[in-house]
């Protein structure tokens, strides 16, 4: 049975951006494009768009499935569809894969039309700034001059954000989930392991791998097994494997012998063939600059002073790497800009991931939400 | 929208009718514990109030989003730290105030945040709660509605209590309503009131 649910068949599309983007490193694209899904339908005053921005390994590619390729299902496909809390028959709801990426928006893996080879190394370091800049302009290309809602969990949530800090004016409401206003020490800690991970390995080649046509498989690998633990909860983790053994016995060498073991082994495998390592260093990175409150000596609520957008700001009981005491500072420097906020701490036992799960309580709370915004 | 979540605002309960005619027009109101949000609704509708409203539960929380109102989930015992000293016209603690742990905590926390406070609770002190209690067993009634096993109230009081604790919080009374059944009391109110409500502000 055909599911009335999902938005069916979706198709990427790209739109090539002939004008130069001036980064926050100083460094210049001069030309660059991005790739992009939209569902649902633009009305004629244009005053239903909501653009969703994705995190750390996202892409643009949300819901629905691709022609070719069964269960090719978007990241957000429990969430974003016909009658789902963001509802397509009412929004037009964009995807766009960040400036950087490695799934069709220009990045380490596109050629450099200077050199005729892959960027590789050379691709500069992107920031949310710069990836807010380019969406922007995807914004411009699609006749779009305010969002009716910005949404992103994650570092999604952080461009939803900067948005509002940017454009104050194009943004009606963000909807910012399992965010934080910058990262910890500890956030930042585990973003430069993985990245050792990645630059380590020898099949690394200072990121110019692409011409010795081989892949840091390993670091990109122990990279994703290191986040993959920080994106759960240890409750999930002791409800889904425990201690359980593949075999009944120990084997005392250092096979995989846990049943966890063989869950983050696989992930990430699997992981090295979706994503480029480059992109990946590139996003930690983006995840590591972002502060607000920098240009304001730290003051969060300085930073939020020209933002006239409402908020809903969520996050969840087990996340501890975007734990609800961040969000609840997001929320803090809302109220003192006396900005219409909301804010619910869901409870969940599925950790940083429990953004992109299935939850009746979050669900309903994001479809009333979004209920209420006008269009 | 669900028929159940949109709120007339000519269904406002009476309790919350009482409150809401303290509110002045334009100003800025915090509501603790403001349940399905009905309140701020109607204040945001009929006097063009912005507020923010405090809830810890989660079913309470989804009917003020589809009230529309801003809602901030938060435990009360925990203090108002999200909320700057004198940031609103007027704080509001309606019929919460004897379900809490930290009830001098609370007050004290209204009187910093707010220029002014509003308080309502079931008065312990009506008639038909001493008379029960006369009788050897803890009142029930519309407005305590519990058994003694199953209620969420922990530190229930009478007016006198409650304007005892505000001379010891500095707290000055500028105003008090009493209720029963929802029609004003004015004779005998510590007997004869049901709800007590309180507008007061710090002493100078």
């Amino acid at each position: 049975m055909q599911d009335t649910k999902s938005v069916g068949v979706v198709t990427p599309q790209y739109v090539h951006i002939d004008r130069p983007l001036q980064l926050k490193s100083g460094a210049m694209l001069d030309s660059y494009h991005l790739v992009y899904e939209t569902y649902g339908e633009l009305n004629a005053a244009k005053s239903n768009a909501i653009l969703i921005c994705h995190a750390l390994s996202g892409n643009h590619h949300i819901a629905g499935v691709y022609a070719d390729k069964d269960k090719s299902f978007g990241w957000w496909d429990n969430m974003v569809g016909p009658g789902k809390p963001v509802d397509t028959k009412r929004f037009f709801v964009i995807g766009v894969n960040n400036l950087g990426g490695c799934h069709g928006s220009t990045g380490p893996t596109s050629m450099d039309s200077k050199t005729g080879k892959p960027y590789g190394a050379s691709f500069p370091v992107v920031t949310v700034e710069d990836w807010v800049e380019a969406q922007e302009k995807l914004s411009q290309h699609l006749g779009i001059t305010q969002f009716a809602a910005i949404i992103g969990g994650s570092l999604g949530g952080m461009q939803a954000m900067q948005w509002t800090l940017d454009y104050p004016e194009k943004v009606r409401h963000a909807l910012v989930i399992a965010a934080a206003a910058n990262l910890t020490a500890q956030n930042i800690a585990f973003n430069d392991v993985a990245r050792q991970a990645i630059l380590t390995d020898q099949e690394f080649h200072g990121g110019n791998y692409y011409a010795y046509d081989t892949l840091p498989r390993r670091g990109l690998r122990l990279a994703r097994m290191l986040g993959h633990i920080t994106y759960l909860s240890n409750d999930s983790m002791a409800a889904k494997f425990g201690r359980s053994l593949r075999k009944d016995e120990f084997s005392f060498d250092y096979d995989v012998e846990f049943e966890i073991e063989s869950y983050l082994r696989y992930q990430g495998d699997k992981f090295t063939d979706l994503f480029d390592a480059n992109s990946y260093l590139l996003m930690t990175k983006a995840l590591d600059y972002f502060n607000p409150a920098d240009a304001y000596n730290g003051d969060l609520s300085a930073a939020f002073r020209a933002v006239k957008a409402s908020f809903l700001i969520l996050s969840f009981a087990s996340d501890w790497r975007f734990s609800p005491e961040r969000s609840r500072e997001i929320v803090k420097a809302l109220l003192d800009n006396n900005l219409n906020v909301s804010y619910a701490e869901i409870a969940s036992n599925q950790g940083h991931d429990s953004f992109l799960m299935e939850n009746d309580h979050y669900h309903e709370l994001v479809r009333a939400y979004l209920n209420n915004i006008a269009v | 929208m669900n028929d159940t979540h949109s709120l007339s605002v000519v269904a406002l309960r009476p309790d919350l009718a009482a409150i809401a005619e303290w509110i002045q027009p334009g100003k800025k109101v915090l509501d603790l514990g403001c349940g399905d949000g009905s309140l701020l609704r109607y204040l945001r509708e009929s006097r063009n109030v912005f507020g923010y409203g405090v809830e810890i539960n989660d079913k309470n929380l989804l009917s003020c989003f589809y009230n529309g109102i801003n809602v901030i989930q938060n435990d009360l015992e925990s203090g108002l730290s999200s909320f700057e000293s004198d940031s609103f016209d007027y704080v509001i603690l309606s019929q919460t105030l004897q379900a809490m742990r930290h009830t001098e905590d609370i007050i004290q926390e209204m009187l910093r945040v707010g220029k002014q406070g509003i308080v309502s609770f079931p008065n312990f002190g009506y008639w038909r709660n001493r008379l029960q209690v006369v009788l050897g067993r803890m009142p029930i009634s519309k407005a305590l509605p519990y058994h003694w096993y199953d209620t969420p109230n922990i530190h229930l009081c009478t007016l006198n209590d409650f304007e005892k604790l505000c001379r010891r919080c500095n707290a000055r009374i500028i105003e008090r309503r009493v209720m029963s059944n929802y029609s004003p009391v004015h004779i005998l109110p510590n007997l004869m009131g049901m709800l007590a409500f309180y507008r007061f502000e710090r002493s100078k």
